[in-house]
């Protein structure tokens, strides 16, 4: 349900500047400036603030102890792990269903849109739930697994499996929309001109899309590090095992060991701040209008191989 | 006349594009989706039935309802004073507020989740002070409500802030020369416009919140039949081996959820139409 986060290209003028009659007096405006930000205070920046001061608590020393704990170090090199595969699978998908989507018209089209979608909708218990169902000992497919010994549920298949349903649209919706506008012009301009199917993909196509691909993977990539819900429900809690980073924050907060578990928390609030200045980046980078304008330089480029 | 499937065009891939979509899209969520709906036919109408109104369930049901509308409601009040303020007014850092508003979608649940607690509990920062006025945040159903809140935020200000940016000023000053307040001029000539997206807004909170796990496990405190909250109940069925009982929940979170993008879809139609039409 992360709908809305989306590119947001227009630009940010409102037009009301400078006209008296169509805005608020000025005491007025403070006034639900103050509530903008006090809101925003209460439910963003006490929280956020709250990690922080948590997980430094008894001191420096401890901090950097919770964080050197084995069980700890295998989190993060867990949660490296399934972002690792999660984020390069989904963008390939990303990118297949764009180009299927965007460049041709087929029957059924808006119907695969929507289902692109579905994951978001989908409740993160009900995601890690439906892979019990499959691959759990009394799923589908458990009678043939455990006859094959070979572990998917409460093991780390299932995690990355979950990862990647919770983490399924992201790419795909950003680069979709943006395809669709950019039209087949470029594509066929290439292709007449003798390029190779792959060619102009990586030539033309990709560069095109860049920052939407870069947005799409900045978010999807938030969510597979920091998905707790779902992965909570396949996982199985094996501390050093099968805990990712937000799971072993549970169990830390859950042993009373609230220094630890904020220390770890912190790491993962740090990922979201990062997050967050990485997506405004690019935000600001792809709304300068044709920046770098590709398409000319690269068909002529293309016109001299050939 | 032969059926049409595809219209030609000289791009080439679409067979293998399409194919890979379509496999993957299989693996990952169509297929198991369909597990849960034919796990739920296998167990019967009425044992299924018995699962999902029994008190226990009802009561997570209301809960999750009840604390996610409220929820929502609140971030459509204030949401739409805060997008307002960011597309109408300049104040200093108004940039980093823009970015921070996305706060809840970028910070993993149980952070939000432990911090929410800790903040709420009883020797808290913020939970000292609601502690004398008799108010016990963390561990109740306020607490549920307020991580509820937090993780609808972003959702009407993301929504209203493009309609806020696409407001035609000609309006507004066509209202203010013919003699209208602000005050009338926002609830006759703006609400209406950016009402839709208001509504976007709120449905997509509210979803939002319905499914909430993460960041509402620690504050809940989890007591049946008061704090707990229906994804909590899965949750517990599952360590219970009752699969049956977990999914039958599930089911009928799933088909809330579908009813609620759908209604999403109406409104964007009926908007479009609206625009279109006059």
């Amino acid at each position: 349900m992360a709908g809305t986060i989306a590119f947001r290209t227009g630009s940010a003028s409102s037009g009301a500047a400078g006209r008296p009659a169509i805005t608020e007096p000025a005491p007025v405006r403070w006034a639900l400036i103050g509530v903008s930000l006090s809101f925003l205070g209460l439910f963003l920046l006490i929280p956020l603030a709250g990690v922080f001061v948590e997980a430094f608590r008894k001191g420096a020393g401890a901090f950097f102890a919770a964080l050197r704990d084995p069980a700890a170090l295998a989190a993060v090199k867990l949660t490296l792990l399934v972002a690792a595969i999660a984020v390069p699978v989904n963008c390939v998908f990303g990118l297949a269903a764009s180009w299927a989507i965007a460049k041709f018209n087929f029957v059924g089209k808006n119907l695969l849109i929507t289902l692109i979608d579905l994951p978001f909708a989908v409740s993160p218990v009900i995601s890690g739930l439906i892979y019990i169902l499959v691959y759990g000992l009394h799923g589908w497919l458990g009678p043939f697994l455990s006859a094959h010994d070979i572990e998917i549920i409460f093991a780390v298949p299932g995690i990355v499996l979950a990862t990647l349903f919770v983490t399924f649209p992201f790419v795909a919706r950003e680069v979709i929309p943006l395809m669709q506008v950019q039209g087949n012009d470029d594509e066929e301009a290439a292709i007449t001109l003798g390029a190779g199917g792959l060619q102009t993909f990586f030539r033309v196509t990709l560069p095109n899309v860049k920052w939407a691909v870069l947005y799409g993977v900045i978010l999807c990539n938030a969510r597979a590090m920091g998905e707790f819900g779902a992965v909570s429900v396949v996982s199985g809690h094996i501390r050093g095992k099968t805990s990712t980073m937000p799971l072993h924050v549970e169990i830390l907060y859950n042993e009373y060991n609230f220094v630890a578990a904020f220390a770890v928390a912190s790491l993962l609030a740090l990922l979201a701040l990062a997050t967050l200045a990485l997506k405004s980046f690019v935000e600001w980078r792809s709304r300068r209008p044709f920046a770098e304008a590709p398409d000319a330089a690269v068909l002529e480029d293309l016109s001299h191989e050939h | 006349m032969r059926l049409r499937i595809k219209q030609p065009s000289v791009l080439p891939g679409f067979g293998l594009t399409l194919g890979f979509t379509l496999l993957y899209l299989s693996a990952i969520v169509l297929i198991p989706l369909a597990a849960l709906f034919l796990k739920s036919a296998g167990m019967g109408w009425s044992s299924f039935w018995a699962t999902v109104t029994s008190p226990r369930v009802v009561a997570a049901y209301k809960l999750s309802f009840g604390a996610a509308a409220i929820g929502a409601l609140i971030n459509a009040v204030f949401g739409f004073v805060v997008a307002w303020s960011l597309v109408r007014y300049s104040f200093p850092g108004k940039r980093i507020v823009d970015a921070m508003v996305d706060l809840p979608f970028a910070l993993p649940t149980a952070v939000s989740g432990i911090a929410l607690t800790t903040l709420y509990s009883r020797n808290g920062w913020i939970g000292q002070y609601l502690e004398p006025l008799g108010i016990q945040a963390a561990f109740s159903p306020l607490g549920v409500t307020i991580a509820l809140t937090f993780i609808g935020l972003p959702f009407v200000v993301r929504t209203l802030q493009p309609a806020l940016e696409d407001l035609d000023p000609d309006m507004e000053e066509a209202a203010a020369s013919l003699g209208a307040s602000r005050w009338r001029t926002l609830r006759r000539v703006i609400l209406p416009t950016v009402l839709p997206s208001l509504l976007t807004g709120f449905a997509l909170a509210f979803a939002r919140a319905l499914g909430e796990y993460g960041s509402v496990v620690f504050i809940s405190g989890n007591m049946p039949m008061r704090t707990e909250i229906a994804p909590l109940l899965i949750v517990a069925k599952l360590e219970q081996y009752d699969y049956a009982g977990a999914t039958a929940i599930a089911v009928v979170m799933l088909l809330i959820s579908f009813a609620i993008l759908l209604a999403i879809n109406v409104i964007q139609w009926v908007a479009s139409r609206h625009r279109i039409g006059g």
